[in-house]
């Protein structure tokens, strides 16, 4: 007969690293799409040439591997700079502008889906820059970018998993913890997968909503 | 009054515009042909300030287009522009097509926006489309929503771009239909266009472009019957 030694407390320890999971990624996600959308925007208005230098920067976070950013960005601020930061911030803050970096790309590309010729209709019917981008270009190029962001959201999603390094309990730290005290990897690791799939299918679901609920046009 | 005083305009090497002069009355119908690469649709675009022009200067109502001190969104609601491809905006239905630029720009209220969008797209013969996509448009319904679209914002002047050439042959009717219609309620339009057909009938006077030049201009009938461009008479016997 199947035998574990997991307690319910255990279990619960599991669900308060899916919560913090779930929060370190909501937050990132939500800095990062806001920054994404002003640096996609940016990116696109001013012109390859001129957004050369930010483009550069986000390169950099979109190269280099996370958890090297992580520890590098905690050393910086905690022993360079000297502030005593919670590794939850520097999580949080990694992790948006890591979602940034992406993010810009994918709006950019949403922009550029939308074709010049209804960007002249707007103008034409003496709309702003401001009320174009608004009423027009970001409602089509958010049905264009969807897809890619919903992505995006599921990756930080699993890549924040690596916020351990700074200190911080998610998920899967709490079940390393576990595994550590149980010696029942298979089993723990198998139940952790199963709380990232609880977090992460509501989220695909909705982004499949919203496109059967946009296809209508 | 629209009026066009010696204007120059070119796209890097290629000049488009060489030196235009042209005046067009309040209720007249002037409709413009020539070849592509003529200048024509660059005109049009000129005149609602959409492209810059190099040198000369055109005044719409006394305003001048490309001043820097004049305020083009403004100007723009008082020039309606249709183009080619009607440009639907897609994520919307058809009367908040009508809608949208009204409450934005306009700043009517949701309700004035909506009477008059229903009352345009009425006009133009979509009243039982409002709640629809434009993909469930064909696209002369939609070349007609964009009209309606422009109408809805009460402008002094309409401009058509070639507005009939991106659709299939049977659908060129009911576009021309409603552009006569417009010109039979006394609006001032612009429409550059292939259909000589349709220039004959509906035109106050018809100007011939070529190569950036406007090279005749006279009433339609005049114009038709007896060119005396050699170049206009090339371009009339090559497109009878």
């Amino acid at each position: 007969m199947f035998d574990t030694a997991l307690t319910v407390n255990d279990l619960l320890l599991l669900a308060r690293g899916a919560g913090m999971t779930l929060l370190v990624t909501a937050i990132s996600v939500f800095f990062g799409t806001i920054l994404g959308i002003v640096f996609g925007v940016f990116r696109y208005q001013v012109g390859p040439w001129w957004a050369a230098p930010l483009t550069f920067i986000l390169d950099i976070f979109r190269s280099i591997p996370l958890l090297i950013q992580l520890v590098l960005a905690n050393a910086f601020i905690t022993t360079v700079l000297g502030f005593r930061i919670s590794g939850f911030s520097v999580a949080c803050g990694v992790l948006s502008l890591y979602t940034a970096a992406y993010c810009a790309e994918i709006v950019r590309g949403g922009i550029e889906a939308v074709p010049q010729t209804l960007r002249r209709a707007a103008r034409s019917l003496g709309m702003t820059w401001g009320q174009d981008m608004t009423s027009v270009v970001l409602p089509l190029a958010t049905r264009v970018a969807l897809p890619s962001w919903i992505g995006l959201a599921l990756g930080v999603m699993k890549d924040s998993a690596l916020v351990y390094i700074v200190q911080v309990v998610e998920l899967l730290k709490s079940t390393q913890i576990l595994i550590t005290r149980l010696q029942e990897p298979l089993f723990l690791l198998m139940i952790c997968g199963l709380f990232y799939f609880l977090i992460s299918f509501p989220i695909a679901r909705f982004g499949g909503y919203l496109e059967k609920r946009w296809s209508n046009d | 009054m629209i009026e066009i005083e010696n204007v120059y305009k070119s796209f890097g090497p290629l000049k488009v515009l060489k030196g235009v002069n042209l005046t067009v009355a309040k209720g007249e119908v002037l409709t413009v042909i020539g070849g592509s690469g003529s200048g024509k649709s660059t005109l049009l675009t000129c005149i609602n300030g959409l492209e810059s022009i190099d040198s000369g200067r055109i005044l719409v109502d006394g305003v001048e287009v490309h001043a820097k001190a004049t305020d083009l969104n403004k100007l723009r609601q008082k020039i309606g522009i249709v183009f080619q491809q009607w440009n639907a905006f897609p994520h919307l239905t058809v009367l908040e097509n009508v809608m949208l630029a009204q409450v934005k720009v306009l700043k009517r209220s949701k309700a004035e926006a909506e009477a008059e969008a229903v009352k345009q797209l009425n006009h133009v013969g979509l009243a039982d489309k409002l709640a629809v996509y434009p993909s469930r448009l064909s696209g002369g319904q939609q070349q007609r929503m964009a009209i309606a679209r422009a109408l809805a914002m009460s402008p002094g002047y309409m401009l058509f771009d070639e507005v009939t050439s991106a659709l299939d042959p049977q659908l060129v009717g009911e576009v021309l239909d409603t552009l006569r219609m417009l010109a039979s309620e006394g609006m001032t339009m612009i429409c550059v266009t292939h259909e000589m057909k349709f220039a004959r009938e509906v035109s106050d006077r018809v100007a011939f472009f070529h190569q950036g030049v406007l090279a005749e201009i006279a009433p339609p009938e005049q114009l038709f019957a007896a060119p005396k461009d050699p170049e206009l008479q090339k371009f009339l016997s090559a497109t009878h």
